[in-house]
């Protein structure tokens, strides 16, 4: 058991290498000279020799990687080309909201999805689950962009109810969860961004509550007499591991694929910040962005991987 | 025991059997699929999708690419305009027409390229294992360790956009997953006793592989692919949307949706458009996959 | 090999002595030579992963098989009979040892290829079910080896053909019939045609006949004898059931633990068994006759870990016998290498070994020690 957990840590290192490899490299397949990618085309000699000597422009690919490595390690992700602030800045700031739009999505996925799901699994192949398996393949084909332009179109532009973009009255940019002229500008995004993980969060608990009521001990709990209400509270217990699980893994996947819901609705995270950083050709803020958000998504699977392989050590998945 | 006596002739006599229909697998996934009429009537919306793609030119009322200052943003019926016209007073349906082509071409071939280079490198991981796998399967698990729009947008962002980066990012986007189904249906197949067998008669890696080990492996590997096609017509168009796919004035079904965007408090009906159709076209391929799902779920 | 034939009864897949053209050295050159064959699998574990040990799956085996006979090979599951299966068909490569097969070294530079030698051997697999694709006609299945070989697909379908009209089974019936249409029977039918598409010298049979019910078994019993005689062929017969073993075999091979514990004439070694284990397997098989059922199993626990056997001779935890000298030295297998003599590996029949109860001259017989009740015998 300690030594699975050792040998999944330590395989987590060269996978977060690997991710580090791959981020690097987006400078080099961006067209044109990898300095240029860096700086913005009105620096000056002085700037572009300095960073040239800061980045070892003038030594081989290895040890520009290592240069570079060591610098990220130390919270150096250079600087934005288009504002000049320090690409840590802006991410951090970006990063606390993309949190709470993926946390909102995800929580709002799970309680909805949960329900459905086990309703579906409870009668499955009845009517309800013909209904709710329905759901659930929308919800995993809706282009969810869409989905945001018509929500707006709906509650922005003929009900008037709901804000279209921003996080906040008046285009502030800090948000308080207790205001509600705060909130109610995070609920579009948030169930916009919930679709995909509905779908899929309804499937797996359905599979899991089929699964489960299936088992041949269940029959014997009935027989014990037990009411279907304690077979169902039974039933909860038994799914909810792996259920759990696999919201986690949503949300580390919505942190990195926040992107469009975020350009929609101007959401001020990450997404937004990757979609500035497109438009403007911003590539340190995109390497910085890509390689914190892929790390984070990482770091969940394998906490996630280590807490089920706690809950029931007989899963040591490869 | 030691005196049952029998002739050769005996011992070679020929056993009868009760003449039986004889199906091979695929004739058996063919057969079930042809009682399965929701997957049949969702794989002909493919088709139909498909088939007004490739004759959009026919099809088209009007020039996808003529523009019209006095025409601008027209709603649905509008003259001759069925679904109206865009913010440059283009025709809505001839755009939707050969934006499709554009659409599922990049959902598409990204798909089919990652199945046969994923495919095979995962074959080829599963079948020799030791440690071409690890180096295979390691380099797949550091690409498996992006979010797959984020990783579609931080190749094509940093290439730059373009309908050739776009599908480039994408198949890197699906070779991963790809590859992995394949090792694992290919390692699970290579320990059973017939490759064994194949190999005691001589034969050479790349044979066994392609007369024993492609029958048993293709299909969930054409399962799971079939399961990606909506996946990549989701992700193009959402590349488009960004701006990192298609570039205009092409007429593409996320683009459109982009542009079309800034005009939802004028004509907000028009601007759902593009939008139904990669959600019809999405929803297709996901059913009918899960209807092959179903299909190739027999186990011989 | 015509030595044994006088001895008893012929036994129904004994030695037929017809010239084959093939024969590269003379009759008395032994078809199969194995010396010293030795296989460690490597057991993974701990945080990185690295071989934390082996398990000993053969342990430096050596025997011969002579032209035209069956060698019957017994011994609990789990010692090694599959695994010595795959080395000899070099499915896995061993760690050491050799293999000679009519005369020439397989695997080496001036001897013979692999591939050839594959050509000649081949081998029945234990498994039924997982050894037939189940994507394929069986005529295909069978035909495969043939095109590997450079046969057109006309050929390739006429000899499959052939041979399944051999084995019993109607080509226009069967041909074209998938593995899970056929019984277990019809299936073991098929693996041994598909064994003999490419007209081998010698056949490994790993359990051929052991997933099969008594009636099947029987039968396919009878065809394996009618096809030896047909195509004048080699057995190896592997398989744990004892009275099998004694029915089809000229000489027996007993394997414990990866080792080769006793080899001789299959009446020598069910009459006068020499080593406690093969004596204790003879003596725990079910008698037809009641009065002969012995009361208390003679052979008690489950054999040691193959990957921490026991030091000395393997068999001494549990060998009523066992005594400090088995502790200390592994007894060797005497001369193997004559094709009719009967050899043990065990302390009690080396002159001067140190055991209490050792022979007193190297042809010594077995000392009958009592208590080991001589069941069985059909
Ligand atoms: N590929 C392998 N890797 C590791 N260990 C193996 C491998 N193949 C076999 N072994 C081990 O080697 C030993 C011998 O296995 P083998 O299959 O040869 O036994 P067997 O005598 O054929 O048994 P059975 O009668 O059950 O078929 C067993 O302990 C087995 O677990
Ligand atoms: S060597 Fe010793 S322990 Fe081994 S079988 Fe002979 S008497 Fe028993
Ligand atoms: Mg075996």
């Amino acid at each position: 058991m300690t030594a699975y957990i050792l040998r999944r840590l330590l395989y987590a290192i060269p996978i977060a290498l690997g991710v580090s490899i791959v981020c690097f490299a987006l400078v080099y397949i961006a067209p044109g000279d990898p300095l240029n990618s860096l700086l913005p085309e009105d620096a000056s000699a002085e700037t572009i020799a300095m960073v040239k000597k800061a980045y070892g422009f003038d030594k081989p690919i290895p040890v520009q990687y290592f240069i570079w490595l060591g610098k990220v390690l130390t919270g150096d992700f250079g600087h934005s080309i288009a504002s000049g602030r320090a690409v840590t800045d802006d991410l951090f700031k970006a990063l606390g909201n993309t949190v709470l739009l993926a946390a909102g999505a995800v929580m709002v996925a799970f309680s909805l999805a949960f329900v459905m799901g086990l309703v579906a699994g409870y009668h499955s192949g009845g009517p309800v689950d013909r209904v709710v398996t329905g759901v659930a393949v929308i919800g995993v084909s809706i282009p969810n962009y869409w989905l945001g332009i018509v929500m707006v179109i709906i509650f922005a532009v003929e009900l008037n109810v709901l804000p279209a973009t921003g996080m906040g009255p008046r285009g502030s940019d800090t948000f308080n969860f207790w205001e509600w002229n705060h909130f109610r500008h995070l609920l579009m995004p948030m169930v916009t961004l919930s679709m995909i993980p509905i779908g899929i969060i309804t499937r797996t608990t359905r599979a899991a509550v089929a699964e489960i009521l299936n088992q041949d001990f269940v029959e014997t709990l009935r027989a014990k007499g037990l009411s279907e209400r304690e077979i169902l509270i039974h039933v909860v217990k038994n799914s909810m591991p792996q259920v759990l699980a696999v919201m986690g893994l949503q949300f580390g996947y919505l942190m990195g694929g926040s992107i469009l819901v975020e350009t929609i609705f101007t959401w001020p995270g990450t997404g937004f910040l990757l979609n500035k950083a497109i438009l403007t050709r911003d590539l340190p803020v995109l390497q910085g962005t890509i390689l914190v958000l892929a790390m984070i998504f990482v770091a969940t699977n394998l906490v996630i991987d280590l807490l089920q392989t706690m809950v029931d050590p007989r899963l040591k998945r490869g | 025991m030691a005196n049952i006596t029998m002739s050769p002739s005996d011992a070679g006599a020929v056993q009868s059997a009760p003449a039986v229909m004889v199906r091979s697998y695929w004739q058996n996934v063919g057969y079930r699929l042809r009682y399965d009429y929701l997957t049949l009537f969702f794989g002909a919306v493919v088709i139909l999708i498909l088939l007004s793609a490739i004759f959009a030119p026919l099809l088209a009322p009007m020039d996808p690419y003529q523009s019209s200052l006095i025409n601008r943003l027209k709603p649905i019926g509008y003259k001759d305009f069925h679904l109206g016209t865009d913010e440059l007073g283009r025709d809505i349906l001839s755009r939707m027409l050969y934006g499709g082509r554009i659409s599922l071409t990049m959902g598409i071939m990204p798909v089919l390229v990652a199945t046969i280079v994923g495919g095979t490198l995962g074959i080829v991981a599963g079948f020799l294992g030791g440690r071409t796998n690890m180096l295979i399967m390691r380099m797949v698990d550091v690409f498996y360790a992006f979010p797959s729009i984020l990783l579609a947008v931080a190749i094509s962002g940093a290439m730059g956009g373009g309908v050739v980066n776009g599908m480039l990012s994408l198949t890197l986007v699906f070779i991963p997953p790809l590859c992995r189904v394949a090792e694992t249906a290919t390692s699970q197949v290579r320990n059973l006793d017939f490759v064994e067998a194949a190999r005691a008669t001589g034969a050479g890696t790349f044979s066994i592989i392609r007369v024993h080990i492609l029958g048993n492996v293709l299909g969930p590997i054409l399962v799971y692919s079939s399961s990606m096609v909506s996946v990549s017509i989701l992700l193009a168009s959402g590349l488009s949307f960004l701006g990192l796919g298609v570039t205009p004035p092409e007429p593409d079904w996320g683009l459109m949706l982009n542009t079309l965007r800034q005009a939802i408090y004028i004509n907000p009906l028009v601007c759902a458009i593009p939008g139904v159709a990669i959600l019809i076209t999405s929803i297709c391929f996901n059913l009918v996959s899960d209807g092959m799902r179903a299909a190739m779920d027999v186990r011989l | 090999m015509t030595a044994t034939e006088g001895s008893r009864t012929a036994s129904p897949l004994s030695a037929v002595d017809r010239k084959d053209m093939r024969d590269r050295g003379g009759d008395a050159q032994p078809m199969l030579i194995a010396r010293e064959l030795k296989k460690h699998f490597p057991i993974t574990g701990g945080v990185l992963n690295r071989p934390v040990g082996h398990v000993r799956a053969v342990d430096g085996v050596s025997f011969t098989v002579m032209k035209g006979e069956t060698l019957g090979v017994v011994g609990e599951s789990g010692c090694g009979k599959s695994t010595l299966a795959r080395l000899l068909m070099h499915l896995i490569v061993p760690d050491s040892g050799e293999l000679i097969f009519d005369g020439d070294a397989v695997g080496e530079s001036d001897g013979l290829s692999v591939r050839d030698m594959r050509r000649l051997m081949q081998m029945v697999f234990q498994d039924s079910y997982s050894s037939l694709n189940p994507r394929m006609p069986i005529e295909d299945s069978i035909s495969y080896g043939k095109k590997v070989h450079g046969a057109s697909e006309a050929e390739a379908k006429d000899a499959a053909r052939e041979l399944l009209t051999k084995v019993g089974l109607d080509p226009n019936l069967f041909g074209p019939r998938y593995p899970h249409e056929l019984s277990g029977g019809q299936k073991q039918r098929v693996n041994i045609a598909r064994a003999l598409v490419l007209e081998p010298r010698v056949v490994i049979l790993d359990e051929a006949v052991s997933a099969l019910d008594k009636s099947v078994e029987a039968q396919v019993l009878n065809l394996l004898r009618y096809l030896k005689q047909h195509f004048n062929l080699t057995y190896v017969f592997i398989s744990h059931d004892l009275n099998v073993v004694q029915y089809v075999s000229d000489r027996v091979l007993v394997m414990y633990l990866g080792e080769v514990v006793e080899i001789g004439p299959v009446d020598e070694i069910y009459e006068r068994p020499k080593h406690p284990y093969t004596q204790a397997l003879l003596a725990s098989r079910l008698s037809m006759d009641p009065d002969d059922r012995i009361e208390e199993p003679p052979l008690v626990g489950d054999p040691p870990n193959p990957i921490n056997p026991p030091s000395g001779c393997r068999f001494r935890t549990r060998c009523k016998f066992a005594e400090k000298i088995c502790e200390v030295d592994n007894p060797v297998l005497g001369d193997w290498a004559t094709a009719d003599a009967h050899v043990t590996a065990c302390h009690m029949f080396v002159p001067r070994s140190g055991h209490s109860m050792a022979v007193s001259s190297a042809s010594g017989s077995a000392p009958a020690p009592s208590g080991t009740a001589m069941a069985g015998g059909d």
